[in-house]
């Protein structure tokens, strides 16, 4: 208990720590977001009243403060170029993005841990030597680019989907599912070959020690020492780097969101960033890594759970 | 083997983009447009009949020139940070190392992007950027290396002979993360040359009408319909520049 509560401490200081580096970023560069808003042709009294009614003529310290305080009531603040509530402008996306996170993460379990458990029962047989020239290969293959590649056999050549035909999970939502699938399956791609491989390298390592040897000894099958032995205690480090991952699936599906014109959170922190509409991109920026922070956190948990001697 | 050769093919590639392409990259031909693989364009051209290939390879320039500076801010800063806060230790050591933990739970083209959304996009903001993002693995390999030579029984023979931090950090211990080094920068430099691409892919990396692999591929993509050649050959040669150097790595990784 001592320990979840320690942890949870952590979490707290660096979302704060976080959240002060982000506003103070923005909050520091050269420029008034009002004259950007305005254009150059403004004159300098619409601008002092735009600068006026956004609030930036006031102390950093009491924007930063009241910033923070409506963070902890779900509200980032208006957004400059869209003129719409931050949260409500971000909600649906955030649906959106989340889900693909989730189908991605889902993929990459589902596939990657037949794939390294077969491998590890075969090694060094022909199969599992081509599909680990195989992995090699797809590891290689940036997400945008075998997005590219899925768009141009599976949407293109074969028609299974139309790219660019996105629709919204809340009016159609296994329609949504079906179109997020080769998106989560680009991001899966890399992860699967990366989870896989280090699956089959851990029970190997694993299969090597002297308990398995003893498991054997008391006439265990090896079907049941590789079950119950072997892939129990390479589960460890596979799920810690399942959980570090998902921290790299939320980054990817930025980029690959991109790629098949999904309208998630990456288009519009471009979007953004590009229009410099800085409440909109701290919004993000915090959202995210409020995402990262918990899922290192569960990790963590499941961790001491998984191995109660570990305190990370 | 496979990787020597993977790798040194990008490397012919990036030094003739270096020094001389067979047609100007920029050089738009209309009667060219979208025209195929032939002996004149190896590659085939793009939407305004520009050569694909002389772009491939000033872009191979260009994203092994961002990401070699990207690895060199990366080392240079990783080095300082870890070797002081692993060889000194105490608050400055758990201060840093929280910050660094911190910063190193985000993926980098996130932390990319933050930093392009405050400098703008370009060139060398791209490579501050990545640069940035990349100190804090360095920091903590080196801060991990030099935490185990620091209690080698030759460090503390020399302390004894009265050799001052400064000297002992120079002389005994930097020489000693050389093969420790020469492994993460081999796979910082394959991650840099991914995160190139992906930020270029996004519009925030070299601006057009300069030739970079990402943006090639991004705005090939519109035509994929019509012509997805424009969008293969660019692709193609980023995963060979990367399973170059993921294999170069590994077995740099094994023998060390």
């Amino acid at each position: 208990m001592k320990y979840v509560l320690k942890k949870l401490l952590t979490m707290i200081i660096t979302l704060l720590a976080v959240s002060i580096l982000v506003f103070f970023a923005f909050s520091l560069i050269p420029g008034n977001p009002a004259i950007s808003r305005l254009g150059t042709e403004a004159t300098q009294e619409s601008i002092d009243a735009l600068t006026h009614e956004m609030g930036l003529d006031r102390p950093v310290m009491v924007r930063f403060g009241e910033w923070v305080t409506g963070i902890l009531r779900g509200d980032f603040g208006m957004s400059y170029s869209y003129n719409q509530p931050v949260m409500k402008l971000l909600s649906q996306k955030l649906g959106t993005t989340i889900l693909l996170s989730l189908m991605a993460i889902l993929l990459t379990v589902l596939l990657a841990f037949p794939l390294g458990i077969y491998m590890a029962r075969n090694s060094d047989s022909k199969l599992d030597i081509a599909l680990t020239t195989i992995n090699q290969i797809i590891m290689a293959i940036p997400s945008f680019f075998s997005g590219i590649l899925l768009t141009l056999i599976f949407g293109v050549t074969l028609k299974v989907f139309t790219p660019g035909a996105f629709v919204s999970y809340k009016t159609n939502f296994m329609g949504c599912l079906g179109y997020l699938f080769f998106p989560a399956l680009s991001i899966a791609l890399p992860k699967v070959t990366m989870v896989s491989k280090l699956l089959k390298d851990t029970a190997l390592s694993e299969a090597n020690k002297d308990y398995v040897r003893t498991a054997y000894s008391r006439g265990n099958r090896t079907k049941a020492v590789f079950y119950n032995h072997v892939l129990k205690n390479a589960m460890i480090p596979v799920i810690t780097f399942l959980g570090m991952t998902f921290a790299d699936i939320i980054a990817g599906s930025i980029i690959v969101e991109q790629v098949f014109s999904v309208p998630g959170m990456g288009r519009i922190l471009l979007t953004s960033i590009s229009g410099r509409d800085y409440p909109v991109v701290e919004a993000i920026i915090l959202i995210l890594a409020a995402f990262v922070v918990v899922s290192n956190l569960v990790v963590d948990l499941l961790y001491h759970k998984f191995d109660p001697r570990i305190h990370v | 083997m496979i990787g020597a050769v993977l790798t040194g093919m990008v490397v012919i590639l990036a030094l003739w983009g270096a020094i001389k392409t067979p047609y100007d990259p920029m050089a738009m031909d209309g009667a060219a447009k979208f025209s195929g693989i032939s002996l004149r364009h190896p590659m085939g051209c793009d939407q305004f009949g520009r050569d694909i290939f002389s772009r491939v390879i000033v872009g191979v320039r260009e994203t092994m020139l961002i990401s070699a500076s990207v690895v060199l801010i990366g080392t240079f800063f990783g080095t300082i940070i870890g070797t002081i806060t692993g060889y000194f230790g105490g608050w400055l050591d758990e201060i840093i190392m929280r910050l660094n933990d911190a910063v190193l739970a985000f993926p980098s083209v996130l932390l990319a992007l933050v930093i392009i959304g405050i400098f703008n996009s370009g060139k060398y903001q791209l490579i501050l950027a990545l640069g940035i993002a990349f100190i804090p693995s360095f920091a903590r390999i080196v801060r991990g290396e030099v935490l185990k030579i620091r209690n080698l029984d030759y460090i503390q023979s020399v302390k004894l002979y009265g050799a001052s931090d400064f000297r002992i950090i120079l002389v005994h211990i930097l020489p000693n993360l050389k093969t420790v080094l020469m492994s993460s920068v081999l796979i910082g430099f394959n991650n840099a040359v991914l995160a190139e691409a992906g930020m270029s892919y996004l519009g925030m990396g070299v601006q057009p009408p300069n030739p970079s692999l990402g943006r090639m591929l991004s705005e090939a993509q519109a035509f994929i319909f019509t012509s997805p050649l424009t969008a293969i050959f660019p692709g193609i040669i980023i995963v060979i520049m990367i399973l170059g150097f993921s294999l170069l790595g590994d077995r740099v990784g094994k023998k060390s």
